[in-house]
């Protein structure tokens, strides 16, 4: 990995899956890509499925524990499909959008404007109501906690709690929420291309701007002392492993181009993270000394990266393009 | 305010390839539902996004039909008068995930909205402006009630103010007298916008949708004095003594409106781009909060291509659009619609950037 431009393009499959695509996955070991047109591709390319989990609508959220997908449709359905290609409903919201959706330990949890909904794995559904549209939804690391970002700020709801959610407050419109692995931390990201911290602790808040877009890709490194985001030139890292998380540092960079950053997945095991941009270029940044390997050049007719995730051990990168365009990456063994 | 939504970042990203976008507003009971019933009910064999507040009034069978919250947000740019539709870019962001299966958007605001959040989203926005267009603000107003909801309701007035087209609806029940005197009122507001008379919206689709409003050549044919309703009805009563009315006879009616008025600045020959840059921004910046909208169209100096600009209250977005032909006249015109607008100051300030 210490060669600039080594290369891992011949370790690509790529294939148009038909669609924009919304979200990528691994259900035990396959590959499955969620589409603006409904349809959940299941398998490997060239003899996967095509499931229609959300007939003549499109899957506008979804997500993925490794043993279920769960997609969110603009036919206001929320849908798991599980890696034999079997679908359940799990909810139908009439006439609404199911756009922020959140997954973990067998609960899921959905938002349809202001009503966020959380299924735990009994069944039990719990409802909240928030003070405006939800837009992001996340599991807090530990218990069953549910953050949900909103205009205004971040609450933290305990579904099985009689209290109201408590709120962590910050003036202006919150998209996506993540919680740091360690639970320690609350990052969203705000419509005034930013990104809006909080210590848990204490409520503290720490911002982090200079994006010159919105920056919709949030990823933390396996260890949580790292959190990787879009929308910049390059991939902007944030320390969080400190006290004070990134707090008085500066992040780093990595992965510096004449294109926006869209899509970003720190590796499962080792401090790598997977760099898609807008123009449709994916690269592997290492974090310790900025050493870089091109997975995929852009070919005519691409888009930007809408999708990229690792499989549970961190051998194969999926990822998924707005244009439609798919493809899977196998690291040499 | 910042780079991407002032003068100073001309986009010149083809706006061709975005999806147009259709604002329809309206006064409470003036046919909105109506005329978005007729749209989607036409063969015209074009597939519609609509975005309506409330679903039930639908009774057509759309395919894409999402119902909106209206949460309008305040920026956080230090401008008090930028809001924009935090749902409307939420909806729009899901809609591009099935780009391709749908022509246009239409947005339907509810009867007491103020128009320009919604347009403003389309200004403040990167991901939006990327993807879309606001075509038109299509404002559907009530013959027979307009006047009196110009004198009680800021809504309707701002409605008015910011449309660039305007269905003047329910024609039939309203005496051509009462005809005059309502068109009369609508263009001591706004002069510019294209005025259409209906029974039960009874429009053709192609006079309201996909109109490219913005390219913006009406203001240079337009002068507002020169207005005038195409009826000869003699009527010199006065319905309203808290305006000063001043019926000029044979069919020509003009009104002032006390707080709402346009103002039009023609300045023949050439812009200096230097000195009009920081005068339209400090304006717009200075005076945003009066400003519901400004578009011009002005040719620079040196320059082959005819610079068009629009704005809402501080925000502003322009790009260089089409040569100037040959055997057209080198001419630029500014226009602005607010309240309460120094005149004098604008015509001054705009003359001053001759080049």
């Amino acid at each position: 990995m210490t060669e600039p431009t080594s290369s891992l393009t011949k370790n690509v499959q790529f294939f148009d899956a038909g669609a924009h695509v919304t979200a990528v996955g691994f259900l035990d070991e396959a590959p499955v890509f969620a589409l603006g047109d409904g349809v959940a591709v299941l398998g490997e390319p060239g003899s996967a499925n095509r499931i229609a989990a959300h007939p003549g609508g499109a899957i506008l959220s979804a997500v993925s524990d490794g043993k279920l997908l769960v997609t969110g449709g603009d036919d206001g359905r929320v849908v798991a499909t599980s890696a034999d290609g079997a679908m359940r409903e799990i909810a139908h919201e009439k006439g609404r959008w199911i756009d922020a959706l959140a997954m973990r330990a067998g609960n899921v949890a959905w938002g349809a404007g202001r009503e966020v909904r959380v299924r735990d794995s009994a069944g039990a559904v719990k409802a909240y109501s928030a003070p405006t549209t939800v837009r992001g939804l996340c599991f807090m690391p530990k218990g069953y906690r549910l953050a949900l970002s909103h205009y205004n700020g971040v609450s933290l709801w305990f579904p099985n709690a009689a209290a109201s959610p408590s709120l962590l407050e910050w003036k202006g419109s919150h998209l996506d929420v993540v919680a740091s692995p360690d639970g320690r931390f609350v990052v969203s990201s705000m419509q005034e291309n930013s990104l809006h911290g909080w210590r848990i602790s204490d409520a503290r808040n720490m911002r982090m701007s200079g994006y010159p877009k919105k920056s919709r890709s949030l990823s933390w490194s396996h260890d949580g002392h790292w959190l990787a985001t879009s929308g910049a030139d390059a991939c902007i890292v944030w320390p969080f492993r400190d006290k004070d998380g990134p707090m008085g540092k500066a992040p780093r960079e990595c992965g510096v181009r004449a294109a926006k950053v869209s899509q970003v997945a720190f590796h499962p095991r080792t401090l790598v993270v997977a760099v898609g941009y807008e123009d449709g270029f994916i690269l592997l940044c290492r974090l310790g000394d900025a050493a870089e390997i091109l997975v995929r050049e852009p070919r005519v007719g691409d888009g930007a990266v809408t999708a990229l995730i690792w499989d549970a051990i961190g051998a194969r990168l999926a990822f998924g393009l707005d244009s439609g365009g798919a493809g899977l990456l196998t690291l040499p063994a | 305010m910042n780079d991407s939504n002032s003068l100073s970042a001309v986009r010149a990203a083809a706006a061709q390839d975005k999806i147009p976008v259709t604002v329809l507003t309206g006064y409470l009971g003036a046919g909105k539902t109506t005329l978005l019933n007729r749209i989607l009910s036409e063969p015209h064999g074009k597939r519609y996004a609509v975005i309506v507040n409330e679903f039930g009034e639908i009774g057509i069978d759309n395919e894409l039909i999402v119902g909106a919250d209206e949460e309008v947000f305040e920026m956080n740019n230090g401008c008090i008068c930028c809001t924009v539709r935090g749902d409307l870019i939420r909806i729009i962001e899901g809609l591009m995930k099935r780009k391709g299966s749908f022509d246009a958007i239409i947005v339907e605001t509810t009867g007491l909205a103020d128009p320009a959040p919604v347009a403003q989203t389309f200004f403040v926005d990167q991901d939006v402006q990327n993807l879309a267009r606001l075509d038109a603000v299509v404002t559907v107003a009530d013959a027979k009630w307009l006047a009196a909801r110009l004198r009680d309701a800021p809504e309707a007035k701002n409605q008015i103010a910011f449309a660039d087209v305007i269905v003047l609806n329910k024609t039939d029940l309203v005496s051509p007298a009462e005809l005059r005197e309502v068109e009369g009122r609508i263009r001591a507001i706004n002069p510019y916008a294209k005025l259409h008379r209906a029974e039960r919206c009874n429009v053709a689709i192609a006079d309201v949708l996909e109109r490219k409003a913005f390219d913006l050549d009406r203001i240079m044919e337009i002068e507002p004095d020169f207005l005038e309703v195409d009826d000869h009805d003699h009527d010199h009563h006065d319905h309203d003594h808290h305006h000063h009315d001043h019926a000029h006879g044979h069919g020509l009616k003009h009104y002032h409106d006390e707080h709402m008025q346009s103002i039009s600045v023609r300045l023949d020959g050439d812009v200096d781009p230097g000195k009009f840059m920081p005068w339209i921004n400090e304006l717009t910046q200075a005076q945003g909060p009066n400003i519901l909208r400004c578009k011009g169209i002005v040719a620079f100096a040196d320059d082959p291509k005819r610079f068009v600009f629009q704005g809402v209250h501080m925000m502003l977005d322009g790009e260089p659009q089409r040569e100037w032909k040959a055997d057209e006249k080198r001419e630029s015109k500014v226009v602005f619609i607010g309240r309460d607008l120094k005149e004098e100051d604008i015509r001054k300030g705009f003359l001053a950037c001759a080049a």
